[in-house]
């Protein structure tokens, strides 16, 4: 199969140019049309994101969002690659989930999933799943997020096992008995309203010991990569830059809802701004926008939790925390720090970034590399309609502003998996 | 906006917190009071305000007294009254609050009176009700007419609260209504002292316009012109706020000699329901500066007032 995208820039360049796509691979540049040609309408092309949290809802719970319209929402979003995660029901602990996934996300021709499985077995925190088995069946890493691994010593134990088959453990750092019943960022907003407080320290606390954790395998020559999901307070960062310097293989990232938005949303009382960790205050926000841009912070991920309208409709209390916004994020960070960070550091934080994080090889727009690209129109400014995103959440708290930045065309494989072209 | 900056004139739509209530309203709710006070002093204590509508009481958490008087309210203002008891929840058979709320609405309801577990639930059935909608209390956030009803005892004393001050001691944390006197009295001119166990006072809360913290029981008091005694909300903590009953009664209780600190006059507030002996002595909850009693019945007073100024008084 080959495709020709013409009138596309290169990101980084004015020129305009066009590339061949053959049989899953980029063939060359400005080569003579061949096959099907697409107009790219001076888009800039840049290789396809990699998405490292990303709830799918299968097997399980696919009335808030399956397979087929996740990995669509990813693909609008410009993802090539999805990691998904497995605290759905069930858990995906067995090798033989992680091989149905698979096989079935590779008939849909959207984004490519590379499921996650579970840490533990049940993601109970308790007893290590198999993960030799996991890891051959082609999970991508191994996490119990959905849920925090109160349980040292498992962790520990994982993090082990994990090193010794060259894998990442992604966790999320939250001490549960710090948190108790907080449903969004203690302080005064958290009081003003009266809504019982998730306190910064609950992610420090637990951050600061899985570092320790690390330091003390890599003491012993047991260098355990750790990931820390959605980090989104401070100081937490501040320990995951000394983690670094300590040369510690502890990695982060941080999501575009912690970076936009604080916890002032919730004086609507509206759930949608309800996610765990919690939306936390301005000056946080602005640290891990220092962090991004330092470099302290590895990459960007969105976390896409998809719910039914329903469900985000209950009170705070009983409504399940999480944003599904996987078709905004790349319009989201390039309309809003496009000047601040640039372009080509977004691109990077999705694309190279997430790369590393997982030690896969690094994306390229090169002849010879994966075709694994989106074209993106970083001009036009279109506004956001959850109406018509392909997830089933179709609810935002971005529904109604003005983004720029909207892919035009999804290349995975070398097949289009999504255009508007 | 904060509470204490909002100095809108317009007329709210809805009671949920005082954030968009200006002094001048909540004055004239106080100043209407009055008048229902004296409709409930009448051989017939009926008013045809409200006839030909329909108020309905939604309570999604359990409540007798509160219930009761809004419901005795509206129905002394002619209004008829739809009970809906939503139990424990709503949500845990499947239904968003959403949804129970454009039920309701199809049976042609005027105004809401909400309870709820979780703070804000009020906010969100104004957003689908389309009608007026007055907060009864919605888990710790807010509950408007109690703190209404506490100003309205405290001016009924003292013919004014401006330059008064009153002591609030007990479970600070888990409590609407501290958060609404904190909230409302500093509007009417009060300052309010917050008391009670480090654990139990959220240290944000004193950042609030005229608001102050102590957990000393006996800095707070003095100079009070009214003290009130918060129920220990054991139901909400979860362990671990507290040594003991024994040692917090000890340190915080409202009694006789704690009392002997604030001024001569002082009078006694309790929200209700008391844990006697607990954070309240019988002595001080029984005794002559106890308003307890007319609490209850001000509240009364005051629902009507609410109900009359969202309903009818409309410019």
């Amino acid at each position: 199969m080959t495709i020709t995208i013409t009138n596309i820039k290169r990101i980084g360049s004015d020129q305009t140019e066009s590339v061949t796509i053959e049989n899953g691979t980029i063939k060359g540049w400005n080569l003579p049309a061949e096959g099907e040609t697409i107009d790219g309408q001076g888009g800039t092309v840049a290789p396809a994101f990699t998405e490292l949290h990303a709830h799918l809802r299968e097997p399980g719970q696919t009335e808030k969002e399956d397979l087929s319209s996740g990995l669509a929402a990813a693909a609008a979003g410009g993802y090539g690659t999805v990691v998904s995660m497995p605290n759905t029901s069930p858990v995906v602990d067995d090798p033989a989930i992680v091989r149905s996934l698979i096989q079935k996300a590779q008939g849909l021709g959207f984004a490519r999933l590379r499921p996650a499985a579970a840490l533990t077995r049940g993601q109970q925190g308790e007893a290590l799943a198999e993960l030799t088995y996991l890891k051959e069946a082609g999970a991508a890493m191994f996490t119990d997020d959905g849920r925090t691994n109160e349980n040292a010593r498992t962790l520990r134990l994982g993090l082990e096992t994990a090193a010794s088959l060259g894998m990442v453990v992604s966790v999320h750092a939250e001490d549960a008995s710090l948190r108790a019943d907080g449903v969004m960022n203690e302080g005064a907003v958290s009081e003003a309203l009266g809504l019982p407080g998730n306190p910064a320290a609950a992610e420090a606390a637990r951050v600061a010991r899985d570092i320790e954790i690390v330091a003390g395998l890599h003491a012993q020559g047991r260098p355990a990569r750790l990931h820390i999901q959605h980090l989104s307070t401070a100081r937490a960062l501040d320990l995951v830059r000394e983690a670094k310097k300590r040369g510690l293989s502890v990695t982060c990232e941080v999501c575009p809802h912690h970076l936009t938005l604080t916890d002032e949303a919730l004086r609507s009382f509206d759930a949608i701004y309800k996610v765990a960790p919690p939306l936390r205050t301005q000056a946080d926000a602005e640290h891990l926008l220092e962090g991004l841009r330092d470099g302290s912070v590895d990459c960007l991920a969105t976390d896409h939790a998809p719910h039914t309208r329903a469900e985000k409709e209950r009170d705070l209390l009983e409504a399940p925390s999480g944003i599904a916004y996987i078709e905004l994020a790349f319009p989201l960070m390039y309309t809003r720090f496009g000047e601040s960070l640039g372009l080509e550091r977004i691109i990077e934080l999705m694309t190279t970034a997430p790369a590393r994080v997982m030690g896969w090889p690094e994306p390229s727009l090169e002849a010879g590399a994966p075709a694994d690209l989106v074209v993106l129109d970083l001009e036009t400014e279109r506004t956001v309609e959850p109406a018509t995103f392909r997830s089933k959440a179709k609810f935002t708290p971005w529904a109604g502003e003005s983004l720029k930045g909207w892919p035009l065309l999804t290349v995975v494989d070398g097949k289009v998996a999504y255009r508007r072209v | 906006m904060s509470a204490a900056t909002t100095t809108t004139s317009a007329r709210p739509r809805h009671l949920l917190d005082f954030t968009e209530w200006s002094p001048e309203r909540l004055n004239a709710i106080l100043d209407n009071a009055d008048t229902m006070l004296q409709v409930l002093d009448r051989p017939v204590k009926k008013v045809p305000a409200l006839q030909g509508m329909t108020v309905c009481t939604a309570f999604f958490e359990s409540s007798t007294r509160t219930r009761t008087s809004f419901e005795l309210a509206a129905r002394r203002m002619s209004a008829d009254v739809m009970t809906f008891a939503a139990g424990a929840s709503s949500a845990s058979k499947g239904e968003s609050l959403r949804d129970t709320v454009e039920v309701l609405t199809q049976y042609k309801v005027d105004a809401y009176i909400v309870r709820h577990h979780a703070a804000g639930a009020a906010h969100l059935v104004a957003r689908y009700s389309g009608k007026p909608v007055i907060n009864a209390g919605d888990g710790r956030r807010a509950h408007p007419t109690q703190a209404l009803l506490d100003a309205y005892t405290i001016r009924q004393e003292f013919g004014s609260l401006e330059g008064k001050t009153v002591a609030i001691l007990g479970d600070v944390r888990h409590s609407r209504v501290a958060r609404s006197n904190a909230e409302l009295l500093p509007k009417l001119g009060a300052k309010v002292v917050l008391c009670g166990p480090a654990t139990l006072l959220p240290a944000e809360l004193g950042t609030l316009p005229g608001v102050t913290l102590t957990s000393d029981p006996q800095a707070a008091v003095r100079g009070a012109h009214a003290v009130m005694a918060l129920r220990l909300q054991q139901e909400r903590m979860g362990g671990g706020f507290l040594g003991s009953l024994q040692e917090y009664a000890d340190t915080y209780q409202v009694n006789e000699g704690l009392m002997q600190e604030a001024e001569s006059g002082a009078i006694v507030l309790h929200p209700g329901p008391m844990n006697r002996d607990v954070e309240i002595s019988h002595e001080a909850a029984d005794g002559p500066r106890s308003r307890i009693l007319k609490q209850v019945e001000n509240g009364q007073a005051i629902r009507m007032s609410v109900l009359y100024h969202l309903l009818v008084g409309r410019e």
